[in-house]
């Protein structure tokens, strides 16, 4: 058994050599993609054009703009008087946020008395809005108390302290989610192709005419892709360390574990693909279809799960990357134990089990 | 060897196989001549255990080829009609792949490559991708790849497509060793002059199994001398003319002469007279040997005749 699954894992590693491009693609996707996500897409804000309308015109309200400046998150582009009403430079996209600073700005604080500065947005993109506000509470929360040995109470309710991510770096809030990404394309299309081929081309049919158990062949096909998917998956981890400061916080050995499972069904999803579709094409489309878009849309890789209708955070159930991701980002980011995640370890459980079952039902009907 | 009995297969209302039986022997090389669609590759492949019968049953070195696939597997050789080979690996690695697959590996496994390189004549070029080889060699290695756990029963189906003559001929000089070794070869083709090479020849047509038997007694459902080839002009619309002649049981193009099959040889001279009377001059009638192929068109004739009546 063990010899007949190296057998076939020896001519997958060879037809892999052989096949650069696939080889290259499927080593080579992650590191682009972490490239992209960490530097192009990133949802980092930075360079806010802020406009200032400081009518209290004092050594403390300077401050407070200071305070702002010097965070690095914006830049002064407008000092806002009556000749320029702000709406015309919100209009223009000369800002996109303003600082308004009351004429009693100085009076009220000399005198501990309650005062207070208004932030306004450009709320056209949600996602950048979200972000800009982020950064001038935290400002507001961390310096400007501070500057005056005052209290600070922001206008809304809410906790100003950001846990695990205190710079809201969004390359450490993608790279769990980029690693689902990755597995989950380089288990599902890769090991579905490599059993789909075998039938297009017809060697599959020869190779039911000898002993080898379905079993066997699947073991030894799906072998090497996990072996890939491993090393894309700990070289992405490791980019992402090196070049976005991503903590490592929690244990490799429960990271890998997880892993494992995850792949498990996403090698399991991928051979029950394979049963179903009769050419490389109908594969490739259907893994893409099943698993690599909901892994990007449905996982909470990008858009959190919790904003999403209630029909679709249903669906998102069905989704392991889900589970997957949640787990990583606790293990990953937070740093913390089994005792946590074992809900989400459960539900990869049952995932990897469920599918494995079926492609090995349907495997054994075919034959 | 290899037995059916009433062996049928149907494709929902399609009858692929109908009710086919047979008995191979030891060593034999028995061959299924039929065109494509006739159902040889359906009978294959029930035979080798990748295909359930719809109703009868059959046994393949003695194991009951319904319950019992698993131990037939590893007693077979079986060729398909598609490539089975990787192109991308070599020479090499496909024999150990395929190997392994029969669990042979280790000091058997070089025993039996050193078989393989010398049965296909591969041995130098051990490292060259099969991709990259001429399609006689590939074959000769899928053959060898088939092989490479002696299996007493081997099954090739059309196995000799897509290539040249010369490398076809020797082909089958392989099926020829393989028999006198004892091996049973289960062929099917649909070139008349592989199945002359043949023991035994089952010709199947339509999913039902027509006639079986040696070449030499096939060739003898008809009388001595009742085969004639005529070569005339026209040919095309002379086949109608003879097929209506009195004595002419039945006629059908044969290259670009008509083979008449008639009741007694002594009508060929006015056969002769009446085709140079409506024009189709000059004409040529003589005896011949019946081939294979007469054969089987006969066969068709009649098994499509006795449907009709």
């Amino acid at each position: 058994m063990i010899r007949r699954i190296l057998a076939t894992t020896v001519k997958e590693l060879l037809q892999l050599k052989r096949d650069w491009r696939t080889a290259l693609a499927l080593l080579g996707m992650p590191v682009v993609l972490l490239m992209i996500y960490g530097y192009a897409l990133s949802f980092d804000v930075t360079d806010i054009r802020l406009g200032v309308v400081d009518q209290s015109r004092t050594q403390d309200s300077r401050r407070v703009v200071e305070a702002f400046l010097k965070s690095g998150y914006f830049v002064q582009r407008a000092v806002v008087d009556d000749s320029r009403p702000l709406d015309n430079l919100f209009t223009d996209e000369t800002i996109q946020a303003a600082l308004v600073i009351p004429s009693d700005f100085a009076s009220r604080i000399s005198a501990r008395r309650t005062t207070s500065i208004q932030f306004i947005l450009d709320g056209t993109d949600a996602q950048t809005a979200n972000t800009v506000l982020g950064y001038a509470r935290q400002i507001v929360a961390s310096q400007i108390g501070g500057l005056y040995d005052i209290e600070v109470q922001a206008a809304y309710q809410a906790d100003p302290l950001v846990w695990y991510n205190p710079d809201l770096k969004s390359s450490i809030f993608l790279v769990p989610g980029l690693l689902a990404f990755i597995l989950m394309v380089s288990s599902v299309i890769a090991t579905s192709l490599a059993v789909v081929r075998e039938k297009e081309r017809g060697t599959m049919e020869s190779l039911r005419a000898t002993p080898i158990r379905a079993i066997e062949l699947l073991l030894g096909k799906a072998l090497p892709y996990l072996l890939v998917a491993s090393v894309s998956a700990a070289g992405s981890l490791f980019l992402a360390w090196a070049l976005f400061d991503v903590p490592i916080r929690g244990s490799l050995v429960w990271l890998a574990a997880v892993t494992l499972l995850f792949l498990a069904g996403g090698l399991g999803w991928g051979i029950f693909i394979s049963t179903i579709a009769e050419t490389q094409q109908l594969a490739f489309q259907l893994s893409l279809l099943s698993s690599m878009l909901p892994t990007l849309l449905l996982s909470g890789f990008i858009f959190p799960i919790s904003s999403m209708p209630k029909a679709l955070q249903i669906l998102t159930h069905i989704v392991p990357a889900r589970y997957y991701i949640s787990a990583l980002r606790a293990i990953v980011l937070k740093g913390v134990g089994p005792e946590v995640w074992w809900p989400q370890t459960a539900a990869l459980v049952i995932y990897a089990g469920v599918v494995l079952l079926l492609a090995t039902i349907r495997m054994v009907r075919k034959l | 060897m290899v037995s059916a009995t009433g062996l049928t297969r149907t494709f929902g209302q399609f009858v692929a196989v109908d009710r086919v039986s047979f008995e191979v022997a030891p060593g034999e090389i028995f061959g299924f001549l039929g065109s494509n669609g006739a159902g040889k590759t359906t009978v294959i492949r029930m035979l080798c255990g990748l295909l359930r019968p719809t109703s009868g049953s059959g046994t393949v070195a003695g194991f009951d080829i319904a319950t019992r696939s698993a131990e037939i597997k590893s007693r077979i050789g079986y060729m398909s009609q598609k490539f089975s080979l990787y192109g991308e690996l070599t020479v090499d690695e496909n024999l150990r792949f395929w190997a392994g697959t029969q669990r042979v590996w280790g000091r058997l496994f070089e025993e039996r490559r050193e078989w393989a390189f010398e049965m296909t004549g591969l041995g130098s070029r051990n490292d060259a991708l099969v991709a990259d080889l001429p399609g006689g060699f590939r074959q000769r290695l899928a053959l060898s790849c088939a092989l490479l756990h002696r299996p007493p029963v081997v099954f090739l189906d059309e196995p000799t497509g897509g290539v040249d003559p010369e490398a076809r001929r020797r082909f089958w000089d392989l099926i020829d060793d393989l028999s006198a070794e004892g091996v049973t070869v289960f062929v099917t083709t649909h070139y008349m002059d592989e199945a002359e090479r043949c023991h035994r020849v089952a010709l199947m047509h339509a999913g039902k199994l027509l006639a079986l038997d040696t070449v030499a007694e096939l060739k003898k459902i008809f009388a001595p001398g009742s085969v004639l080839e005529i070569e005339c002009e026209d040919a095309a619309h002379a086949l109608d003319d003879i097929e209506d002649l009195p004595g002419v049981i039945d006629a059908a193009f044969f290259g670009n002469q008509v083979h008449a099959v008639v009741t007694a040889p002594e009508i060929a001279q006015t056969i002769q007279q009446s085709l140079e009377s409506r024009g189709f001059a000059p004409v040529k009638v003589r005896p011949v040997p019946p081939s294979l192929e007469d054969v089987f068109i006969r066969s068709i004739r009649e098994a499509e005749e006795g449907r009709e009546g």
